[in-house]
């Protein structure tokens, strides 16, 4: 079963980028290739039913095990449960249903934004004290002065020294930058080998 | 055809070195993420406590799915090594495609070290679908399930930071590393030993996952050597006025 499982990966895997490469030549190879993404738009749909069945049962056991402490996992069931049958009865385009949307999970998500911008400057104060070598003081550095050249002022931008600063730091961090993503990129063109050639099978094998 | 062609040349490269790693294991300057990495198994085996290891929230049919892969990869050899501990690793991801793939790695290391009937699916978990819900969904995940240290590495975004702080807050070790500059940038603020760049692609290697990610990381090195040297080429050439 596993031997045809890699089997099946792999012959999926390199239909696909043959089908990339070769769309001119061989046009077959090109429907394939629409044919087996679309396939796997399908199994993603139906992967994110499963994650949700995951996520309910996950909550339905800590309700279970820790009855006192688990306040929020019951109120995620309910919620969960509750917009999902209101969802199937009234349809999709409901506007109580959009109103759950804009009204709470849009909220929530921005007030989540808007505490991450306060850890983020907290997490920077920390750095100054925690790793005060010299890359950690370029980093830091580098945020000031970008700050300062992007800020507000009551008389505008600040003049010559916001396009003086942007150009020096555009030009820096656009080449570290391009370097990190050169690296990544290898990264990720060696590890998607690794599993086209059936080395690594992410997909429950050896 | 340049495309299709750096992949054939990466493709045989790649080969050649897992051959040649098979016969005689590569030796990897030291990465201190990695280390600490190595004593939190080991503190999590011994001390009763867990791991929690997240996948992030890559997308598989995108090109964010390679750093997935890469933690899929890392979190099934983790699996192998805490698979005996009275803790079993918790796995996070916030996609969906991904979080079954992580129940997959964890068993399948399960399996490996002969412990396959101790894995319970309810340990990897689909936190959100969104990157603050899955944020939301992780952190509580931090605070309450006795984790000893948090490994994450795989997409993410600037959210990384919350789970950063939730770690703080716990006074626990964080590892991570993502393929996303944005979260790069909040996690070499935010982490105590931060994993640059392709460094995310070296967790097996470094986990001892065999001579097939040495072999990729040594792959990475020369294909690395061989753009430098062709910039460095092209350059001279413009200089010189020599188009091509």
């Amino acid at each position: 079963m596993r031997i045809l499982v890699t089997v099946l990966a792999i012959a999926s895997g390199v239909t696909v980028l043959a089908g990339y490469f070769l769309a001119g030549a061989v046009p077959v190879l090109d429907q394939a290739r629409f044919i087996l993404t679309d396939w796997a738009v399908i199994l993603a749909g139906m992967a994110a039913l499963i994650g949700v069945a995951n996520l309910v049962f996950v909550h339905i056991e800590k309700v279970r095990s820790q009855p006192g402490t688990s306040l929020y996992s019951a109120v995620l069931i309910i919620a969960l449960f509750g917009t999902t049958l209101y969802g199937v009865i009234a349809g999709p385009e409901d506007s109580f249903l959009n109103f759950a949307v804009t009204a709470i999970v849009i909220p929530v998500e921005a007030s989540l934004l808007a505490l991450l911008a306060v850890t983020l400057v907290y997490a920077c104060i920390r750095l100054a004290r925690r790793r005060a070598d010299v890359m950690s003081v370029i980093f830091l550095v580098t945020i000031v002065l970008f700050l300062l050249a992007v800020m507000p002022t009551p008389i505008g931008p600040i003049p010559v020294l916001d396009r003086l600063i942007l150009g020096m730091t555009g030009v820096v961090s656009g080449a570290g930058a391009r370097g990190l993503l050169i690296g990544v990129a290898l990264g990720t063109l060696l590890t998607g080998l690794r599993v086209l050639l059936g080395i690594d099978r992410p997909y429950g094998g050896n | 055809m340049t495309a299709l062609g750096v992949l054939l040349l990466a493709a045989v490269i790649l080969l050649v070195f897992v051959v040649l790693r098979r016969r005689s294991p590569a030796v990897f300057r030291r990465i201190e993420a990695y280390e600490r990495l190595r004593k939190a198994i080991g503190l999590a085996v011994e001390g009763g406590t867990r791991l929690h290891v997240s996948v992030g929230r890559g997308d598989l049919l995108t090109g964010r799915g390679g750093s997935a892969l890469a933690g899929l990869a890392m979190l099934r050899r983790l699996s192998e090594q805490t698979s005996f501990s009275d803790q079993p690793p918790i796995v996070t991801s916030g996609d969906a495609s991904l979080a079954i793939l992580s129940q997959d790695a964890l068993q399948a290391g399960y399996r490996a070290a002969g412990a396959e009937e101790q894995y319970r699916f309810t340990t990897g978990r689909l936190t959100g679908l969104t990157p603050f819900a899955f944020a939301a969904g992780t952190v509580p995940i931090i605070h309450d399930e006795k984790i000893s240290a948090n490994v994450v590495i795989g997409d993410l975004g600037p959210e990384s930071a919350l789970l950063a702080e939730a770690a703080r807050l716990e006074n626990v070790d964080l590892i991570a590393a993502s393929d996303n500059l944005s979260a790069q940038a909040v996690l070499y603020a935010s982490s105590q030993e931060p994993l640059i760049g392709e460094e995310l692609f070296s967790a097996g290697a470094y986990l001892g996952a065999g001579a097939s990610h040495d072999a990729s990381l040594q792959t990475q090195d020369l294909l690395r050597w061989l753009i430098i040297l062709a910039m460095l080429g092209g350059a001279v050439l413009k200089v010189l006025g020599i188009g091509f």
